[in-house]
Parts: structure tokens; C-alpha cells; sequence
């Protein structure tokens, strides 16, 4: 099974949807690589346009958010942004249905924690970094600031989406059962 | 304990249960257009399984961005004739026959009570009007829809929303799914299916309840349904007269699929819509929705009449009453795209192309165009459009612009006056 972690970037808001994420003027496109510089391109925070090309979010293999992350158009460009940018975990409160469904049927994953675990993540300072046992079902958030002592979360994974991840996605898993 | 018509549908089409609450579900229709499609057709071709699991089921169109504009949607047009052509699939539409997929598959009658429908397409849950288990997929479950013709989801809970009373003149499908979505928020129906029953629908037109269903998504969920009746039976008739002896026999056979009385609901929420004026929405989320009086006022730029929620002929006719015999405000612009081609002769015998004309509004072909900002009608930073569209997002139909959500009433006499008007006061003189 892949490995997943890395540095992780804080999106704090709800309700972030797919043309957010990638436009649909990209939409035009047909390899999944093209979509690369337009990650987060329209996204407002605070009412502000955020920053999409920061080291900050270049360096980015992880995602946190809060509610009902990748709402609106089913359009699988959204996960293709981030996995094209190696962003290989999206982890929120909860997620549009269709968004989930994606990043697993494209073997990567999107792993719903409890408000007050996201909250207590958003409170951390410093530069954050992200540790997936899948085995364990538990993820580690650790600081570049050492006076913060790392946090543990365990969350749900459902085992089919877990099958999915093993695959490395719905087609190698569906071509192999059906 | 009784079941849901989704239950009963998943039911009807269980293929393997992974998990218990994890279904593989056989699809009856997989439908498909050149935005989403493409990348399964090219991906399938690398891996050596360019293959379709049965031609009939397949329907296909090239709808979001045609004629195409340029290189690249003209290479995504290619892509998809190619592959019909090669795998004979033969409800392939292409230029001069080819709709807003949510308005042309129906009006083709390929959707029936009790099917399993995907799309590479959120708005799929439109077809739920029919009765139809109806869920928008991202590429890879088309892929494997296109392939295996399997899809998997979680065993669907269903939220009822009831809805009572009579809408009062001016008030449409599209002022109820915007009430209900303001009453839901943006997520207060994920991962669930929404049944809307009560005398409301049972008094809707095919095309209202497509309108009311088109737009279940927008509260998170995964199809809106209605349940298939004498309405819905006199909107197949031409494609199932060969099925049944009769509308009656087809309207009992229909019946099989409504919910048990004792069905189990996760949730009921009643809305009472005698009382409903015109809704809109305001800011980047469709849940924030207001009584059009409330933004009476507000100057918008352009008006855009068409698209997947408020396209049909029922839609043009609604705003060619308002249109009638007026004209655009000055400065104000107006687009509209009747969303087939059949709609769009509709409209042309019914002289309404000629009001739309005669009020300056510029026509065009069938098209998704600029409800997701991809062509036709995109509108420049600080722009706002009166819209009959289904979402409102920063950037969705250009870049700076703002949408406001509305029904074509609303849409049309925003355009007479250049601001969000309340329909209802070009309708009392009736």
C-alpha cells in the first residue's frame, strides 16, 4: 500500500466546492497533468483570494479543512489537482459525497475527523506535518515548533474504501471482480 | 419494516454488497458527455480496455461547450465521436442534434421508473423526477460504469421532504428547491437521497419536478426522486405504449417502486408553500437564499436564461410572458439557451423566440455555455447576472462575476427592469 503524509496545509473554511478547487475553464483539458498550476485557484478565504502558488502550499502532500470539503460539480479534476500536485490525503470534518467517493476510487484518501480533532489541529502552531498509520487507523500531527507536543487522532475508514486504497483504485478493483 | 423507493431500486439492481453498508449496483443508463468523459475514454485506451459493457446503454452527448470554441473542446469532441463511432454506440448526439444532457436524455425517453442512472455529471440527480435512482459519478465510476456497467454506493438513507399547500401564480419548481435548500444548507442532505412527495409534486409537470430535482445535489445529496405516476406515465407514453395496453396499466405498474407506507425516513421536514414568494440567492453558496423582495434593487449586467435546471419549454414560457412586448433595460444583456433542439423549434412555433428577439436578447443554440463559465455568456470581474442556473459559486460563470439563482419569471423581469424584481407584479395584470 502507498505511504501517506508529509507537510500539511490549513484550509479554514466550509463548504469549499470543485470549481474552487479547479475552474471548469480546465475542464478543457484532457491530461490530468495540465491542471497542475491551477490547484485552489479560485478559493476565497476570509473573502480573500488565496495564495495557490505559496512554498507553503507547494510543499503541501497534505490537506486540512473543515465541513463538507468538495462540494458542487462531480468533476474528478478536483482529486486529479491534488494528486498531480502530490497532495495525497484530504482531511476535513466531512466531505460532498461524490468528492469522497473520488479520492478513493483514484486510491487516495479522504479521512473524516471530528470537529473538535480538526479544531484542535487548527490551533497548532508552527509548520505542521502529518503521519497516516492505515493499519492503526490513526494519524499523528506533529510541529516544526517543538514546544507543541504532536497530536493523535484515530479515525473511521470504511473497508471497502480501504480495499479501494489497497487496489490502487475502483477500475483495478473493479477489473479484477467483475 | 417497509422500504423507500431507493431501497427498492438498490434492491432491484444489487450486484455485490463489499460491506454491509457499501451496494454494487448493475446501471441501467450511463450517460456521458465531452467534459468528464474524455479522460476515461483515453485512460481505458493506455490500459488496454477500451471496451463498452453494452452499447444500448450508453447514451452520449458533447453538450457543455458546442459547436466547439477551440482546439481543445474541439479535440474533446473528437474523443467522443471517435469512441461512438468505434463502439457503435447509437444515442450518440453531436452537433445539430445535441442538447443540455439533463434535458435532452429525458425528452429521448431513456429514463424509467426504477432505473439506475450515472453521469460524469452532478446534476445526474435530475432524472430522479422519474422515478429513477439518478447519482452523479466522478471519471473513474463512469470508467468502470463504462466498462463493468457496476457503480458502487452506500446504501442510501433517505430524507422526505414533504411538500404541501399550492404554489400561488408566479412561484415555480425552481422558488421550492431554493426554499428547501436554504432550509437544508449546503450539506444537510449528503450522502442521503431526498423523496419528494406531497400534492406540490403530484401537481408538478414532468419539467417542474426535473427542475426540483436537478438541484437535490446542491444540498449534498446523492439523487432527488419522485414517485412515478400518471404524470410522469403521460410523459413516457410515446416510448412505452408498445409496454403497457394502457396509461392506467403503466401508471399501477409504476406503483411497485413508491415508497412503503411504513418505509423508514432518516428525516421528514415539511414545507408549506402556499405562502412562498420568488426565492434568489445571494453571496458564493446556493443555500443562501432570500425573497427576491428582499434584493429588489439590486442592478445586474446580464441575464441567462437556460441550462440542465431551467431550460425547457415551460422555462421559455414562463419568461416570454413577462417578455412580451417589452424589452431589455439599457445596458442590460440577455442570453438565453433553450436546452435542445426539440425545445428550441418548440419555441420557435410557439413565436417565443421571436419575444426573446424582439427584447433584444441574443439566442443561442442548446448549451451549458456559461452556466459553468465555459463559454458563451462568461461574465468579466464584478459582473452580475440574473441567472435561472443551479449554482452561485465564486467564479462559476467567470471570474469576479456574481450569480444570483432565480426562476425564469425572476430572470425575466430582472431583464425588463435591470434589477432583481419581483416577477409577480408583470403577472397580477393578468
Amino acid at each position: 500500500m502507498k505511504t501517506f503524509g508529509g507537510p500539511a496545509i490549513l484550509l479554514d473554511r466550509s463548504d469549499i466546492n470543485t470549481d474552487e478547487i479547479i475552474p471548469a475553464k480546465y475542464l478543457t483539458e484532457i491530461t490530468k497533468v495540465a491542471l497542475k498550476p491551477h490547484l485552489l485557484e479560485d478559493l476565497l478565504l476570509d473573502g480573500k483570494p488565496f495564495d495557490s502558488q505559496s512554498p507553503a502550499m507547494q510543499q503541501a502532500r497534505v490537506v486540512i479543512t473543515r465541513a463538507n470539503f468538495g462540494c458542487g460539480s462531480s468533476r474528478e479534476h478536483a482529486v486529479w489537482a491534488f494528486e498531480v500536485n502530490d497532495i495525497n490525503i484530504v482531511i476535513a470534518e466531512s466531505f460532498a459525497r461524490i468528492f469522497r467517493q473520488n479520492m478513493f476510487n483514484c486510491g487516495i484518501l479522504a479521512i473524516e475527523l471530528p470537529a473538535a480533532d480538526i479544531e484542535q489541529i487548527f490551533k497548532m502552531r508552527g509548520e505542521l506535518t502529518i503521519e497516516v498509520d492505515l493499519d492503526k487507523t490513526e494519524m499523528t500531527t506533529r510541529s516544526s515548533d517543538p514546544a507543541q507536543a504532536p497530536i493523535t487522532c484515530s479515525f473511521q475508514m470504511n473497508p471497502f474504501d480501504r480495499d479501494l486504497v489497497a487496489a490502487g483504485g475502483w477500475l483495478a478493483y473493479a477489473d479484477k471482480k467483475f | 419494516m417497509g422500504k423507500t423507493i431507493a431501497t427498492k431500486i438498490f434492491d432491484a439492481h444489487l450486484r455485490d454488497t463489499p460491506t454491509p453498508g457499501n451496494m454494487i449496483l448493475d446501471i441501467d443508463v450511463v450517460m456521458c458527455h465531452e467534459i468528464t468523459t474524455p479522460i476515461a475514454i483515453m485512460d481505458l485506451m493506455e490500459k488496454g480496455m477500451d471496451r463498452v459493457f453494452d452499447t444500448s446503454k450508453i447514451k452520449a452527448v458533447i453538450d457543455h461547450v458546442t459547436p466547439a470554441k477551440d482546439s481543445k473542446t474541439a479535440t474533446q469532441g473528437k474523443i467522443m465521436r471517435d469512441w461512438a463511432k468505434r463502439h457503435q454506440i447509437k444515442d450518440f448526439f453531436d452537433v445539430g442534434a445535441n442538447g443540455v444532457c439533463h434535458a435532452l436524455f429525458p425528452e429521448k425517453g431513456f429514463i424509467r421508473p426504477g432505473y439506475t442512472v450515472i453521469m460524469g455529471d452532478s446534476h445526474t440527480c435530475t432524472h430522479g423526477a422519474f422515478g429513477a435512482f439518478a447519482a452523479g459519478v466522478g471519471t473513474t465510476d463512469l470508467e468502470v460504469g463504462i466498462l463493468k456497467g457496476v457503480c458502487s454506493f452506500r446504501a442510501p438513507e433517505t430524507m422526505r421532504v414533504v411538500l404541501t399547500g399550492k404554489l400561488s401564480s408566479g412561484v415555480t419548481a425552481k422558488d421550492v428547491i431554493l426554499a428547501v435548500i436554504k432550509r437544508l444548507t449546503v450539506n444537510g442532505a449528503t450522502d442521503k437521497v431526498i423523496e419528494f412527495v406531497g400534492p406540490v409534486v403530484d401537481a408538478m409537470t414532468m419539467a417542474a419536478r426535473m427542475t426540483l430535482c436537478n438541484m437535490a445535489v446542491e444540498a449534498g445529496a446523492t439523487s432527488g426522486l419522485c414517485l412515478p405516476d400518471q404524470v410522469t406515465a403521460e410523459y413516457l407514453w410515446p416510448f412505452i405504449k408498445d409496454q403497457y395496453s394502457s396509461l392506467e396499466v403503466a401508471v399501477a405498474d409504476f406503483r411497485k417502486w413508491h415508497s412503503d407506507p411504513d418505509a423508514h425516513y432518516v428525516e421528514t421536514i415539511e414545507l408549506e408553500v402556499s405562502t412562498l414568494a420568488p426565492q434568489v440567492t445571494f453571496g458564493f453558496k446556493p443555500d443562501q437564499v432570500k425573497d427576491v423582495s428582499e434584493l429588489e434593487g439590486t442592478p445586474v449586467d446580464q441575464i441567462y436564461i437556460g441550462s440542465c435546471t431551467n431550460g425547457r419549454i415551460e422555462d421559455l414560457r414562463d419568461a416570454a410572458e413577462i417578455l412580451a412586448g417589452k424589452t431589455l433595460a439599457v445596458g442590460v444583456r440577455g442570453v438565453v439557451t433553450p436546452a435542445t433542439p426539440a425545445i428550441y423549434s418548440q419555441a420557435l412555433d410557439e413565436g417565443i423566440i421571436k419575444i426573446f428577439m424582439d427584447a433584444g436578447f441574443c439566442v443561442l443554440n442548446p448549451t451549458c455555455g456559461a452556466c459553468l463559465g465555459m463559454s458563451c455568456g462568461v461574465l468579466a470581474a464584478g459582473e452580475v447576472c440574473a441567472s435561472t442556473t443551479n449554482r452561485n459559486f465564486n467564479g462559476r460563470m467567470g471570474k469576479g462575476g456574481m450569480v444570483h439563482l432565480m426562476s425564469p419569471y425572476s430572470a425575466a423581469a430582472a431583464a425588463v427592469t435591470g434589477t432583481i424584481t419581483d416577477p409577480r407584479k408583470f403577472l397580477n395584470n393578468n
